[in-house]
């Protein structure tokens, strides 16, 4: 019934929406004002689209009846993932996952390396892994992805729970999930992060009721529920599946690229003056010889350890024949000294320190070939050994800081299905100051951002068309920042300069608008069961700068190779008194705000305005006020004090829900 | 899952009997990193009694493959069954990796 009322109204606010923003196209636009006319209206288009694939969510909400039993030999590995947290936090909740029902062997995961917690770890009887000795420091390390696919190699578990170093589990958690495995195609489930050390009013936005909620039982609907890196199982066999098809598209990739640059990288190498040598030359002509067969034998798909495997012998045999040639020259130079000074150097110690030096200078690095270093690096990259990484599976994507939703896309593409089960089944920390929370946010647009522009979903041709909006859907919601700054300038620049960015304020703009807005918070009303959401509609506005910032330095990173300032969230509460300077951006915007509504009521007086779009810019200039001021709250709050009988649970862990 | 291993003139074949699977994986890392490390860098691992390998089976495999590779050697597979084949399919592993008839025949070329 629920679904009907749903579908309903999201068809309503679908037809409403169009009908508006298409007038606001074709005949509402002040041309003159075109400067702000027209990024009001994309604005608006971006806001319709969001809701537009809220509605294509929430249309195919799953609820999910509990899983059956699962198979009594499913084996298990509990991965807690740390860096730098704080060792007591870390045991609280390896503690809990040892005490985990199901059997399985319980695991911290530590990429701080401190033995301090190896110590604690051990004499607690939980395993203790850090990355092993292939991580040297010249390999990318890839933060939390490179440490569990680290640990994906001295594991062998059917099974993966992962949980980041605060979320306490619960002691049924494996029970009440595993059964969903018994579907041979189900790689991942899903479960609801929860803060307990968030007070009701929530004023750092941390719950998200609505995506633990409508949001991925929507995808679930879709069968494009989301990883979310914590609080989730994951089979084994799909992950590794996963690294070997990367495995085999890097490789492939690298052999390619590396055979496409030979023929420039000789040519390059013939020009340089080291090619005067008759030994380089010759072993030039070997090099070119061998990376064009090999280039054959990649047309008629011949298998690439084999190519790369020849390529390196008969290079290798080259350089090894010519340099001995070339000792054996000098070889019998020295003996022929030898032989005149009939000294104490005898035959077979020349041939001796010749067949060493054969030997060494035959190496890659010895021989004049490793003076070449663009033969060099082509014939380094012409293996299977994927030596631009630590290890050659790397089943979790490393392609953004954000490796979950990357993974799961991934996943999804492989065909594999997954699952959200609304229960929750973990107890979370939450950051408890604006900047740790601030951190954190850019770091998950950053993330989201990074798969948009590497990986399109909407272009994956394995995924199907309901998967590639879920997975775009979320993406989209993290543009909302430019949106957010033209609709903080339009009232602005109305009450101020008199300035409307549509033909006039009438009849026609109220009729096709208010029944749009009232049907889309209808929409959110139905579609979350009343859960509270007006925070999380705060933040997604009052958070503009983050969000910006999020999509410019993704997009420099991904471009142009720059880094990202990349940051670990902290767990512990940053001291300090309120820090203001966060938000500055935000601040200027409420008082460029305020200034508005002196400026617009005294333009009104002076007769300089018209009532009625006075009014409605200053509604909405009220409302932006509103929307800022949870920052306020934001910067004031100073952390959580637990209350006697604590917050309470909601829906008591959604029991009857699933 | 059991492996053993015979070192002969060119080459080190590890044979491996049963289920290669997340279970048996890092035992095969095992051997073949103490062949490798016992001297013989040239490797058949033969598969004709491996009746099932799954994708951490193919993983082990690739760091064993790496293994041999930087030791100077190379790691080839032979003998394998259907099941194997239509792993090494289904992860376009083939592509990487080729299969010989026999631990004989792996390194008959070279």
């Amino acid at each position: 019934m629920t679904r009907f009322w749903t579908r309903l109204i999201v068809l309503l606010t679908v037809i409403l929406g169009v009908n508006y923003v298409a007038w606001r196209w074709m005949a509402s636009l002040n041309w003159d004002a075109w400067w702000i006319a027209v990024p009001l209206v994309l604005a608006e288009t971006y806001s319709l689209i969001d809701v537009m694939l809220f509605g294509l969510t929430v249309w195919n909400i799953k609820l999910r009846k509990p899983p059956p039993p699962a198979p009594a030999d499913a084996t298990v590995d509990v991965f807690i993932t740390t860096y730098n947290e704080p060792l007591d936090l870390v045991m609280t909740t390896a503690l809990a996952a040892k005490d985990i029902r199901w059997p399985h062997s319980t695991w911290i995961l530590d990429d701080g390396d401190r033995p301090e917690m190896r110590e604690l770890a051990e004499s607690n009887g939980i395993g203790y892994v850090t990355r092993g000795a292939d991580w040297t420091p010249d390999m990318p390390r890839h933060a939390k992805a490179g440490n569990l696919n680290n640990a994906l190699m001295v594991t062998s578990g059917e099974y993966l729970l992962i949980l980041d170093a605060d979320q306490v589990p619960e002691p049924d958690i494996l029970d009440k999930t595993l059964g969903y495995f018994n579907d041979d195609k189900v790689a991942l489930v899903q479960t609801p992060q929860y803060f307990i050390n968030v007070p009701a009013d929530d004023p750092l936005g941390s719950q998200a009721p609505l995506f633990y909620g409508p949001i991925q039982q929507g995808k679930d609907g879709w069968n494009a529920a989301f990883f979310c890196g914590s609080n989730a199982i994951l089979r084994r066999e799909a992950l590794m599946q996963l690294g070997l098809v990367g495995y085999v598209k890097a490789t492939e990739k690298s052999v390619r690229r590396a055979l496409a640059a030979s023929r420039t990288a000789i040519r390059k190498a013939r020009r340089s003056p080291e090619a005067g040598n008759p030994l380089v030359e010759q072993m030039l002509n070997e090099v070119e010889a061998a990376t064009e067969s090999a280039q054959k034998e990649l047309e008629a798909r011949a298998s690439l350890s084999e190519i790369t495997y020849r390529v390196r012998r008969k290079v290798d045999d080259a350089v090894r024949t010519l340099v001995a040639a070339d000792f054996s020259a000098l070889q019998s130079d020295l003996e022929e000294i030898a032989a005149m000074e009939l000294a104490h150097v005898g035959e077979s110690g020349v041939t001796t320190v010749a067949r060493d030096a054969v030997d060494r200078m035959s190496g890659r690095d010895w021989s004049p070939l490793g003076a070449l270093e663009s033969v060099h690096a082509v014939l380094d990259a012409i293996s299977v050994e994927r030596t631009d990484e630590a290890q050659p599976i790397m089943p979790l994507a490393t392609i953004s800081v954000t490796e979950d939703m990357a993974t799961a896309m991934r996943l999804h593409g492989l065909g594999w299905r997954s699952v959200y089960h609304h229960e929750i089944l973990a107890n979370g920390l939450a950051p408890e100051d604006v900047k740790t929370m601030l951190t954190q946010r850019l770091r998950w647009a950053q993330g989201t951002m990074q798969v948009l522009l590497r990986e399109n979903p909407l272009v994956q041709r394995r995924l199907t068309w309901g998967q590639r909006l879920m997975y775009f859907s979320t993406m989209w919601t993290y543009l909302s920042g430019f949106a957010a700054v033209v609709y903080f300038a339009a009232p602005i620049i109305y009450l101020t300069l008199g300035i409307l960015p549509v033909n006039s304020i009438s009849f026609d703009f109220f009729i096709r608008f208010i029944p749009f807005m009232v049907v889309n918070q209808l929409l959110f009303l139905v579609a979350g069961h009343g859960i509270p959401t007006w925070r999380g509609q705060q933040y997604s506005l009052a958070l503009f700068p983050t969000w910006i910032k999020a999509c410019t330095t993704a997009a420099r990173n991904v471009w142009f190779g720059r880094p990202l300032g990349f940051a670990v969230t902290p767990k512990a509460r940053q001291s300090g008194g309120p820090s203001w300077s966060l938000i500055r951006p935000q601040i200027i915007v409420a008082l460029l705000l305020a200034v508005a509504l002196v400026v617009g009521l005294i333009r009104l007086l002076a007769g300089m305005s018209e009532p009625l779009g006075t009014l409605v810019n200053v509604a909405w200039v009220a409302f932006d006020l509103v929307v800022l001021s949870v920052l306020v709250k934001a910067v004031l709050y100073k952390g959580f004090v637990p209350e006697v009988v604590g917050p309470e649970r909601p829906e008591e862990r959604n029991a009857d829900a699933v | 899952m059991q492996f053993s291993y015979e070192v002969n003139d060119s080459y080190a074949e590890v044979k491996s009997v049963g289920r290669l699977n997340m279970v048996a994986a890092p035992k095969l890392r095992e051997v073949v990193a103490e062949v490798v490390a016992g001297g013989s860098s040239r490797v058949v691992v033969n598969l004709a009694e491996t009746d099932f390998m799954d994708s951490s089976g193919l993983g082990a495999l690739i760091g064993c493959l790496k293994a041999a590779r930087q030791a100077g050697g190379d790691l080839r597979i032979a003998g394998v069954q259907p099941q194997v084949k239509m792993v090494l399919e289904l992860t376009n592993m083939d592509r990487v990796l080729t299969a010989y008839p026999t631990a004989e025949a792996a390194f008959g070329d070279d």
